[in-house]
């Protein structure tokens, strides 16, 4: 029998045979490596040059740096980047804390709702959310200015958005759900018994929130804070819809801009990247310090036990008012005001005029628009083939960092967390600048934008991957070496399946996540690649609001749908969220 | 059949030194015999056992099954833990939970490219034999612990491997099935005359299964024999008291004959086994089982190779089968296992028999 036979010849075990695993293993190693750093030596090489022009070849130089760093205007740019990403960031911060109190603590009614809004970010992209919020607050034609004057019988402007704090209202708000999120974790890591200790020492509700709670959330807090400020530092959306109409420029939009002058600053636009990636890089270097320092210090007990709750008594009526305001403000009155302007034919505030003028048209007009299914089927090829790449890839580098021991693996982990600071823009620049030196017929292509998605997805499917790949006892996959199997046997029908709940919740996620991806596709796309994002944009800068719109909702519509498969499948295949 | 020379593992520590998990251990498993490996937690039983299947390499060594070298740091072999055909049970029985019963154990067979038909008919004969054929369709997941195990033991029975390895395999299930379990492993084994390295804390698992046993602690084997000369002849004071419960009294040896010895402790005159390593004038400590102290109320016969002296009893507990007694004898005091029939009270005087071949005196410098 086979087992004789083998029982009695020895296998030359040093003989130098090929073993698939390495080229499995050596594959995406090498795959992460170029993704991640080669666009970015070409970024800090593309900051040292001067514009290439027809008559002129880019030569070294620091005027670039000169004029993003000792030009009078730099002091405006970095105040106003700092004013808004920090501004955004503790207004993100000072809801989403609010809410996760009154989630985790209290006995505030509606709490189903809660955690519906965790998904808001993801299904309604940056620039939906803020083109609605330019129809809700915009001097002229916001629908609250609209309403409060003939309120007031007044033609006095209530509310701007267009302005500093308007920037830090629309992006702060967009992004508290986040911030609920990471304090609800927070949260929920506490040991319950000290807040009840204290309320059997006699503190009152206030009391326990104010000289407890939130002292011991704090450390938690300020990470929460870095990771809120880094986004919005990266945010493209809001500084470039509102911000640059009327000069308040940003890092993010003065990239922008220094690419789509004549001739097209790509050297200072790098420069300002540079700038913007070292900026992020140190908040996410000392969100990292804090959160292992703070896990040492963790109150952490035993695990599903959830405190009591407070009761608030009639003060339950307050917060659940302020929740319903909230929910006001970050779903209905951005979703009702994109349908209303998509059902009319051109763009008008609500009247009873206006509503007998209601009609399906404008969803007619996107459905015949001459790009419109090339665009579709470019984000639907673009979103299934990054999110596949991205699992497949990020799955063995998982499996390397958590399972090997193989020498410098910390690296490979951090090379493929590396595009977190890259924010969307600077790493649509950096690939532009690598691909248009590289000339490997890329360029211009699908391929670029595919690129782009890999690298900056990479780090999510990292993060499901290897929080699956933890749960997966070594014990198994080392019992199907015993079995006799190969190792890609073994991670072929032992790993990958067991990962499978992880694999498709991630997938769906990356697929999400690419649907409305904006900033970096915004410098790589060229005629006849646009995404479904990028054609909102173009809608926006032709003035074709109801169209915009009609589209709009159809996409929040889709992303819904997409979102609530995710949370099925989750549920089917065992995992609690996505 | 299995011979570990010299063997040494050593683990990374987070500080970049090394942790000596197992250091120059050597043993012999003949064909068909059950040896076990038996020693505190931490003393390296997983390691040296993960080492024979490959799935830890060593640092110096050789391993050698069956006449083939499957590691040798010498002669630079090591063999993949795949190629080396080994059956392991794991600690925690690493049953896949995406594959049922029958795909579990199926899988080794179908890794080596066997005809569906000989795969189905090897299989359901194996799970006959750990008594889960009725089982086969059952999804892995919705197995009991004890199912678990038996469903682990036949994966690693159905690929008929040159040595089985079982890394404490009873220790997950509750006392009353691992009782049932340890006994049915033991047929098992003997039935199929398979060549088995065990591991295990538990020293009554050790005694009742193995042929031989070799006792760990600190990453080095400190005594191989078989069950019945591990407990009454311990080579040291580790063994002594890791393997059953002891009496240790320390004294000087102040005869020494063949193999025997006069001990004289706080006690009286001990006369005992004389261990390896035992000289005239050494300080030892003399090691005797609480079911070796023998109690009687009356003066017990005594022949010359007996030590018999008189106490009294401080205490005593009842513990169903049997009774703990606490005896003062000079400035000792002895613990004493006795039968329920005993019933002189406490503060009775009583006399006290220790036979010399159980009392093992054991250098203690
Ligand atoms: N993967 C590992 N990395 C570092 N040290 C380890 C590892 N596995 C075991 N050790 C250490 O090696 C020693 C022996 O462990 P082990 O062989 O598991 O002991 P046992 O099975 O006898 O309880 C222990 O000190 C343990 O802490
Ligand atoms: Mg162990």
């Amino acid at each position: 029998m086979t087992q004789a036979v083998e029982r009695f010849t020895p296998l030359p075990a040093a003989a130098p045979r090929f073993d698939p695993k390495w080229v499995m293993i050596g594959v995406p190693v090498a795959l992460v490596a170029w993704l991640a750093l080669v666009p970015l030596v070409f970024l800090v090489w593309q900051s040292f040059l001067t514009p290439q022009t027809a008559a002129l070849a880019a030569q070294y130089t620091l005027e670039n740096f000169r004029t993003a760093y000792l030009s009078s205007d730099n002091i405006r740019l970095f105040a106003n980047s700092l004013q808004f990403a920090v501004g955004a960031a503790v207004l993100s911060l000072v809801i989403g804390t609010g809410l996760a109190w009154m989630n985790e603590r209290t006995n505030t009614p509606l709490k189903t709702l809660f955690f519906a809004l965790a998904i808001i970010p993801l299904v309604i992209p940056g620039i939906l959310f803020t083109v609605a919020w330019i129809m809700l607050g915009s001097p002229k034609i916001g629908l609250i200015n609209l309403a409060l004057q003939r309120l007031f019988d007044t033609d006095a402007v209530f509310v701007n958005v267009y302005t500093m704090a308007g920037m830090i209202w629309v992006d702060g708000l967009h992004y508290s759900p986040m911030a609920f999120l990471l304090m609800t974790a927070t949260f929920r890591s506490m040991d319950p018994a000290l807040e009840e200790q204290a309320a059997m020492s006699g503190a009152s509700v206030a009391a326990v929130a104010r000289r407890i709670t939130l002292p011991l959330a704090w450390p938690a807090a300020l990470g929460a804070l870095l990771i809120l400020f880094v986004r919005a530092i990266e945010s493209f959306e809001v500084p470039a819809l509102l911000g640059l109409p009327v000069g308040i420029h940003v890092y993010t939009s003065s990239i922008y801009q220094a690419i789509h002058q004549y001739p097209s600053q790509i050297g200072l636009a790098a420069a300002y990247a540079v700038t913007l990636l070292l900026t992020t890089s140190l908040g996410i270097y000392a969100q990292t310090r804090l959160s292992s320092q703070g896990a040492r210090f963790s109150t952490i007990t035993g695990k599903g036990f959830r405190p009591r709750t407070i009761d608030l008594g009639g003060w339950r009526y307050l917060t659940a008012t302020i929740f319903m305001l909230y929910f006001l403000v970050i779903v209905l009155l951005p979703f009702l005001v994109l349908v209303w302007s998509s059902l009319q034919k051109f763009y008008s505030a609500p009247s009873w005029a206006a509503l007998s003028r209601v009609s399906l048209d404008s969803y007619r007009a996107v459905l015949d628009h001459p790009q419109f299914a090339n665009t579709v089927w470019n984000s639907v090829v673009l979103a299934i083939g990054s999110a596949s790449t991205v699992m497949l890839i990020s799955a063995v580098i998982a499996w390397i960092v958590v399972r090997t021991r193989v020498p410098g693996r910390w690296m490979l982990d951090n090379l493929a967390s590396l595009p977190l600071v890259f924010p969307g823009l600077v790493l649509g620049l950096a690939i532009m600048v690598c691909y248009l030196y590289l000339d490997i017929g890329v360029y211009g292509t699908l391929w670029i934008i595919f690129i782009a998605y890999v690298t900056r997805f990479l780090p999510y499917g990292m993060r499901y991957n290897s929080a699956s790949m933890l749960q997966i006892h070594k014990e198994l996959e080392e019992s199907a070496a015993m079995s006799g199997a190969s190792w890609s046997m073994t991670f072929g029908r032992v790993v990958l399946p067991l990962l499978k709940p992880g694999l498709l919740a991630g997938f769906i996620y990356v697929m999400i996540v690419s649907i409305r991806e904006l900033s970096s596709s915004i410098l790589l796309y060229s005629p006849g690649t646009e995404v479904v994002s990028i054609m909102i944009w173009e809608l926006w800068q032709n003035g074709q609001y109801v169209e915009l719109s009609a589209l709009g909702v159809m996409l929040i519509l889709a992303l819904f749908l997409l979102v609530v498969l995710a949370q099925l499948a989750g549920r089917r295949f065992g995992i609690a969220e996505t | 059949m299995l011979s570990v020379r010299s063997l040494f593992t050593e683990y990374a520590n987070e500080g970049g030194g090394a942790v000596k998990a197992v250091q120059n251990v050597s043993f012999e498993v003949p064909e068909g015999k059950l040896f076990t490996l038996l020693g505190p937690s931490g003393c390296g039983k997983t390691t040296t056992l993960r080492s024979i299947a490959g799935l830890e390499k060593p640092t110096a060594g050789e391993i050698e099954a069956d006449g083939r070298l499957v590691y040798s740091s010498e002669k630079g072999i090591f063999v993949a833990p795949n190629r080396r055909n080994f059956g392991m049970v794991f600690q925690s029985y690493a049953i896949w939970p995406h594959m049922n019963v029958f795909q579990n154990a199926a899988f080794p067979l179908e890794v080596r490219k066997l005809r569906k038909k000989d795969i189905r008919e090897r299989v359901m004969r194996v799970l006959h034999a750990v008594a889960l054929e009725d089982l086969a369709d059952r999804d892995a997941t919705k197995l009991s612990g004890g199912q678990q195990q038996r469903l682990a033991l036949a994966r690693a029975l159905v690929m008929e491997p040159q040595l089985l390895l079982l890394d404490e395999p009873l220790s997950n299930l509750d006392a009353k099935l691992r009782d049932r379990m340890r006994s049915e492993l033991k047929r098992l084994q003997r039935d199929l005359n398979l060549t088995t390295v065990y591991v295990t804390h538990d020293q009554t698992e050790a005694l009742a299964l193995s042929h031989e046993i070799a006792v760990m602690n600190e990453g080095r084997v400190v005594q191989i024999g078989t069950p019945r000369q591990i407990y009454e002849q311990p080579s040291d004071r580790f063994v002594a008291d890791f393997v059953g419960s002891t009496n240790f009294i320390g004294g000087t040896v102040t005869a020494l004959g063949d193999g025997c010895c006069v001990v004289s402790s706080a006690m009286g005159e001990i006369k005992a086994h004389a261990s390896e390593g035992v000289d005239k004038n050494a300080k030892v400590v003399v090691s005797v089982r609480p079911e070796d102290v023998e109690l009687s109320e009356t003066q017990p016969m005594a022949s010359d190779v007996d030590t018999v002296c008189k106490g009294t009893i401080q205490a005593k507990d009842f513990l169903g089968d049997y009774l703990d007694f606490h005896v003062k004898v000079g400035d000792v005091v002895l613990l004493a296992k006795a039968h329920p029939s005993l019933r002189t009270p406490t503060g009775d005087s009583i006399y006290v028999r220790m036979k010399a071949d159980k009392c093992v005196a054991i250098s203690s410098q």
